[in-house]
């Protein structure tokens, strides 16, 4: 506050940390990566009705270049898991993974030899989102708490080391 | 079994003779067993019948019978579209010589569902263009659909990105 008044209107003084994880939060950028069903609801995430824009990520980036969070709605087969991997380097860092639905999250009821069972064998997940599929609030709640790990996170090493945020 | 497709069984038995193995019906539909070498003749004649034409090859598939001593069978199902009537032709081949003749100089579009057969259960198409795999990556070693390949494949056998 002393330093405020010092230097005038205008000035706020802040951790580098807060600001830039604020900004960061508040412009998380979809890459829909919509494999199957779980698409269909992501769709429906961004309608009027539940209208995602209201946490300033309605902006879905066909571009792995241009997005920060890629959101894997869908089955992975072990053909597919190497189009994903390659989509996410692509990604400039920061980046975050959302694991939508179960079948993303843990191969869901396709226990069979061609179907990736859970997509943390071959990317790094910060966000499990349960349902079959989950309804477009669930994934709200994937990206709020996505937002809260963000928000949290430091600049120089945004990846954070805890367990990835299970949405039961 | 109606008259349209008692004459198309009787004019195969008398065009084939012995290769055709067995003929059975069950629930509406005729089953005609064929022997090995007999299946692109009988495609043919099905396809160039004067009064019922099967011009429609609607699928082809294996199936794994594990225990049979001829353990694996190619089905084949022929669509006669003028005079709505269809026909299933069944190959049998056993597991150390697993080889059909290929239809698709008869059918064309058979094509396709050869090298799914091929891919899922194994069985070789021999004279087919061009018999690679159709969902399983090019290199792979297995046919998951055989009854002793593991439910949840062969671990490793299919590799993926580290996940760095």
């Amino acid at each position: 506050m002393g330093l405020e008044s010092a230097l005038g209107e205008g000035y706020l003084t802040t951790k580098l940390d807060a600001l830039v994880g604020w900004a960061r939060k508040n412009s998380l950028w979809p890459m829909p990566m919509g494999l199957s069903c779980c698409a269909i609801e992501l769709m429906s995430a961004g309608d009027p009705r539940h209208d995602i824009s209201r946490y300033g990520m309605e902006v879905m980036r066909f571009s792995p270049r241009q997005s920060d969070v890629m959101i894997v709605a869908g089955t992975v087969t072990y053909k597919m898991a190497h189009v994903v991997r390659k989509i996410y380097d692509q990604m400039a860092e920061p980046r975050w993974v959302i694991a939508m639905g179960a079948c993303a999250s843990s191969g869901g009821m396709f226990r069979s030899y061609s179907v990736v069972q859970g997509i943390d064998q071959f990317l790094p997940v910060d966000v499990f989102t349960a349902g079959c599929p989950p309804r477009p609030e669930n994934l709200f709640n994937a990206l709020i708490e996505l937002q809260k790990k963000v928000e949290k996170s430091s600049v120089l090493d945004y990846r954070d080391r805890k367990e990835p945020i299970i949405i039961s | 079994m109606n008259s349209i497709i008692e004459q198309v069984v009787s004019g195969l038995r008398e065009r084939l003779g012995d290769a055709v193995e067995d003929v059975r019906e069950f629930r509406d539909d005729v089953i005609v067993v064929l022997s090995r070498d007999a299946i692109v003749d009988a495609a043919t004649w099905l396809r160039d019948h004067e009064e019922v034409p099967f011009p429609l090859c609607e699928d082809v598939f294996g199936i794994d019978a594990y225990s049979r001593k001829q353990r694996f069978e190619v089905n084949y199902h022929f669509y006669s579209v003028t005079k709505k009537v269809r026909i299933h032709l069944k190959v049998r081949v056993e597991e150390d010589d697993a080889v059909v003749p290929s239809i698709t100089a008869v059918y064309p579009g058979a094509g396709w569902y050869e090298r799914e057969t091929w891919d899922m259960i194994g069985v070789r198409f021999s004279g087919h263009p061009d018999l690679r795999r159709a969902y399983m990556p090019e290199d792979y070693e297995y046919h998951p659909l055989r009854k002793d390949y593991p439910l949840m494949g062969v671990p490793g056998s299919i590799p993926l990105p580290k996940r760095g």
